[in-house]
């Protein structure tokens, strides 16, 4: 079986730090939380402050950066460095933060709108670049702070203020697009899973490179129950499949039933009453990036499953590391810069 | 025949060929030779923006002037003296540039049927009395370069591409410039890499020089003695260049960190690759996914503790508005480097223009006061950004640093700073929670505290929303909306205390002062000196701060009777002053991708002043 990326990094994540003994309190900042009650966005600052105490960066390295919208009012909240920046621009400023300081644990907190749409371009190039920042992507399928116009992430139909006919635009599908920008580490969870997303934080966390979660918030207010097939008790056993790596993709409310792959298709098969089992099932591999994107894609068949968890995790070489390893070359080369002859130049000459 | 040599005091040269002819490449080699010989020297490079436009055609022609002399050079000039015309193209469309009876030096060669016609001549202008009143030396430079190359047996194409050498040879020579300097580039450049390439520009270069040695053709050859220059230790620098050695500057005497976001835009692209080979002082150069990005990351590495900064030209300042009031708002130091060019839009990239200072002062959403200063020559971008960068971190706020394309690629000499005597760029971090609020200030300044994210205790949020004052924490509050965009403005103005007051070369009053900012300083001022050897009495009076002003500038302007104020652009420092001092000043302004002319200003001097002066 193959180890995944998470139980490497997490042997090297014990060893190489002195536990410190932070706890919930130390995270929550002196402001009012000003979400709508019911909001999605509570439980997942909880979740956000609950696992952090369980890190062991230093708290004054932590820096949250946001754009616009709902979920952009986070860093608020949190009693860290934070920039509550504009809309679209947290993962460039994110960028500069990290470049300047590797040694700061940055996290981006965004949503469908200000990370997809307005912001889409920066997403994309900070993942494909591979900095240590954990982006945190809220996805309510709908504009909230703006009062409840169609964002990216809308489904096709999707009747809002700005469109009563119904969206007609193709939505994106988050993950697919983080893994179409060669993140390094992509997942899926839920606000109204607290479990799983605690332990989405930890794995995003643990990872070394772009981490990319995207949760399911619901908008109670202007998209309420946009995601209840997958975070109500009495659906969610059938409409969600839980990834684990190195295991079968197991779901329903008896375990029944199973995924397993025809050719590139993935399709539902009962492993109690075929004649399938469990070793027909595809086993996830969260270093297998076109797996990633075969699951990613279960999205668009109605009938599967949705997946939750780590739809792919690799180490790559982090952008601050190689900006890093240039600048030493450099100095070994040419040895540190010396101003004066920099200024002199290559000719110099000299009037009496 | 006997070779006489003349003295001359000044010589403007323009190289003009196909964009694919290196042009930029044998202007610069000449620059070079000649900074080292002591002239004082200033330049134009005039390139398209196609990167190799179809040869021949009027729109492919790229070209380079050089005015140097003996005496003190201030512009590049307004006419050449000599042309060197490397196809028919080049001689079509530089030709109007070249002062009557002037010199032209032509390939021959390239005066094809097919090629006159490509550049619009119906008939020969070398056979048809079209260049009477010019001197015109026919040269073989292509043929002579191939002859040069015989025996090396290397294809048409390579040969062709040596006979910008045959020329730069052969300009040596008439000016009396050794070969030394070319020598060193050509085996530094190529020696490794490519020993036959380096050996046939060799052969090419000294074939050009011992043409004028040997022919009959050129009977005088002239010398240009070093200038005058104060004593010091000099070397020639392009604008870009040093912005570029400015920003390195301003981090080594601050000890921060130099952060360049950057995304690639003309003129403004090479400070960017400047600072990409500088990895040795630290520097961290960051080319983003588009100007947003690129400004937003300088602004992270800023809050950070680094120096951030941006480069960019008009249409990515455009762009990074938005991102210019979040550190306005976050009071973040940042050196927004804008290298102009004829605009808008798309414009004129690779041309002039000083029409970016109204979007520098105003271009921007609400109350959104910042500092924007401006270069006045090549050399000048050194002080101009290093001065960016010292206001920046002591007001905790953005200032744009104005260049042009004119002067990003145009080439001075510059007496090299010594680095232990730059002005001191004092930096402190706060790091006492106990006293510690994000949005207090000090008296002086009005700058807030920059705590940098590490600091134990000081964990604290600021963003794009109205802070409250002191704590920085979110408020709608009216009143503290009032005093914030107020006190935004003021410390802005602060920053006139801590600039020099605005000198005025010439009288301090009488009938007329003349203003400029920005790359027009050497037009103007030699339009100045000009007039005034012919008895008139000018003042003048060239700006580097433009927001704020220096604070005495409001009585200056009140000693004279009239004020003139030349710019490219239709009218910008003139709204500036006219609004803030009331006073009726008039403009000059002409909107060509070009520097100024000196002739036309002297004309506009002479026209105010009439005959009631000097």
């Amino acid at each position: 079986m193959l180890f995944s990326e998470a139980t490497m990094a997490d042997a090297a994540h014990t060893e190489n730090t002195t536990p410190l003994k932070l706890t919930v309190k130390d995270f929550q900042s002196d402001q009012d939380v000003r979400w709508c009650p019911g909001c999605g966005d509570y439980s997942i600052l909880a979740q956000v402050q609950r696992v952090f105490p369980e890190f062991t960066h230093k708290k004054e390295n932590y820096v949250a950066v946001s754009g616009i919208g709902c979920s952009s009012r986070f860093p608020y909240y949190m009693d860290i460095y934070g920039v509550h920046s504009i809309h679209g621009r947290a993962p460039a400023i994110a960028s500069g933060i990290k470049m300047l300081n590797p040694e700061l644990n940055v996290w981006v907190f965004t949503g469908d709108g200000d990370g997809l749409s307005i912001g889409g371009n920066h997403l994309i190039h900070m993942l494909r670049r591979n900095l240590d920042i954990k982006v945190i992507l809220f996805n309510n399928e709908i504009y909230g702070l703006t009062k409840g116009q169609y964002s990216p992430t809308s489904v096709i139909g999707q009747i809002t203020k700005s469109t009563p006919m119904g969206s007609i635009d193709h939505p994106f599908v988050p993950v697919l697009l983080a893994l179409g920008a060669e993140a390094s580490f992509v997942a899926r969870t839920m606000d109204r899973d607290p479990k799983h997303l605690q332990e989405m934080m930890r794995r995003a966390e643990r990872h070394k490179g772009s981490a990319f979660v995207e949760i399911y918030q619901n908008c109670n207010v202007f998209n309420d129950g946009a995601f209840f097939q997958y975070t109500e008790k009495d659906t969610r056993d059938d409409s969600v499949v839980y990834l684990e790596h190195g295991k079968p993709l197991i779901f329903g409310k008896q375990k029944e039933k199973g995924i397993r792959l025809n050719g590139f298709t993935p399709e539902i098969v009962n492993i109690k009453e075929t004649g399938y089992s469990i070793s027909d099932l595809v086993a996830h591999d969260e270093t297998d990036s076109t797996l990633a994107v075969i699951l990613a894609n279960m999205i668009h068949n109605p009938s599967l499953p949705r997946p939750m968890g780590v739809f792919l995790g690799i180490g790559r070489p982090t952008y601050e590391e190689s900006v890093q390893a240039q600048i030493a070359k450099a100095k070994s080369k040419k040895g540190e810069g010396g101003l004066q002859k920099l200024l002199d130049g290559d000719e110099v000459w000299i009037i009496q | 025949m006997e070779k006489t040599t003349r003295t001359l005091d000044e010589v403007t040269i323009r190289f003009a060929g196909d964009s694919g002819d290196g042009m930029q490449l044998t202007g610069t080699q000449f620059t070079n030779t000649t900074a080292v010989l002591g002239n004082d020297l200033s330049t134009l490079p005039d390139f398209p923006a196609e990167i190799r436009a179809p040869a021949g055609t009027t729109y492919g022609v790229s070209g380079f002037q050089i005015h140097f002399g003996s005496t003190d050079i201030l512009t590049p000039g307004d006419n050449c003296d000599v042309l060197v015309a490397m196809n028919p193209a080049a001689l079509m469309t530089n030709l109007k540039t070249l002062r009557s009876s002037g010199t032209i030096i032509i390939n021959v060669d390239a005066f094809t049927d097919k090629n006159l016609r490509m550049a619009g001549y119906t008939s020969n202008p070398l056979e048809d009395g079209h260049l009477n009143n010019y001197q015109v030396h026919k040269v073989n430079i292509s043929k002579l370069t191939s002859n040069a190359l015989a025996d090396m047996n290397l294809s048409t194409r390579f040969i062709e591409k040596c006979k910008n050498f045959f020329a730069l040879g052969l300009m040596y020579w008439l000016y009396n410039r050794p070969l030394e300097q070319s020598i060193k580039f050509i085996q530094e450049k190529f020696g490794k890499k490519d020993p036959q390439v380096a050996e046939a520009n060799l052969r090419v270069l000294k074939a050009g020089f011992n043409y004028g040695e040997t022919v009959e053709i050129f009977n005088t050859r002239y010398e240009v003695k070093p200038a005058k220059l104060p004593p010091g230790r000099y070397r020639n620098i392009m604008g870009n260049v040093a912005s570029a050695l400015g920003l390195v500057a301003a981090s080594r005497k601050s000890g921060l960190q130099l952060f360049l976001g950057s995304y690639p835009i003309t003129p403004a692209s090479d400070i960017l690759h400047e600072l990409s080979q500088l990895k040795e002082f630290g520097v961290k150069t960051f080319q983003a996914e588009d100007e947003i990005g690129a400004i937003c990351a300088a602004i992270g590495a800023s809050y950070a503790g680094g120096l951030g900064v941006t480069s960019t030209s008009g249409p990515g300042l455009a762009l990074k508005g938005e991102a210019i009031n979040l550190a306005i708002m976050l009071e973040l130091p940042l050196v927004v480097i804008d290298v102009q060019r004829g605009g808008p839009s798309t414009g004129l990239p690779t041309k002039t223009e000083q029409a970016d200072l109204l979007q520098a002062v105003f271009g921007r959403n609400s109350e959104s006061p910042l500092c924007v200063v401006s270069a006045s020559t090549p050399a000048d971008c050194f002080n101009t950004v290093y001065e960016a960068c010292r206001i920046a971190v002591k007001f905790m706020t953005p200032v744009i640093c104005l260049t042009d394309g004119y002067l990003a690629n145009g080439a001075e000499p510059w007496q090299i700073p010594n680095a232990n005597e730059l002005p001191d760029i004092p930096v402190s971090f706060p790091t006492d929670p106990a006293t510690f609020k994000p949005y207090s200030r000090n008296p002086e300044t009005l700058a807030r505290p920059w705590a940098i994210p590490g600091t134990v205790g000081l964990e604290h949020r600021i963003g794009g929303l109205e802070k409250e004052d002191v704590t920085g924490n979110i408020s709608y509050d009216p009143d503290n909306h009032d005093l914030m965009v107020r006190t935004r403005a003021a410390k802005i103005e602060r920053i006139a205390e801590d600039i020099p007051l605005q000198t005025v070369d010439g009288e301090s009053e009488g009938d007329l002062l003349v203003i400029g900012w920005g790359s027009t300083f050497g037009s103007i001022k030699s339009a100045v000196n000009n007039t005034r050897a012919r008895g008139m009495a000018v003042s003048f009076l060239h700006l580097r701060y433009l927001n704020p002003f220096p604070k005495n500038l409001g009585e200056i302007l009140y000693k004279f009777k009239n004020i003139l104020v030349p710019e490219i652009n239709n009218g910008q420092l003139i709204r500036l002053l006219r609004a803030k001092y009331l006073v009726p000043a008039v403009g000059f302004n002409k909107i060509r991708g070009l520097p100024l002319v000196t002739e036309e200003i002297e004309e506009k001097i002479h026209a105010i002043l009439g005959g009631n002066n000097g």
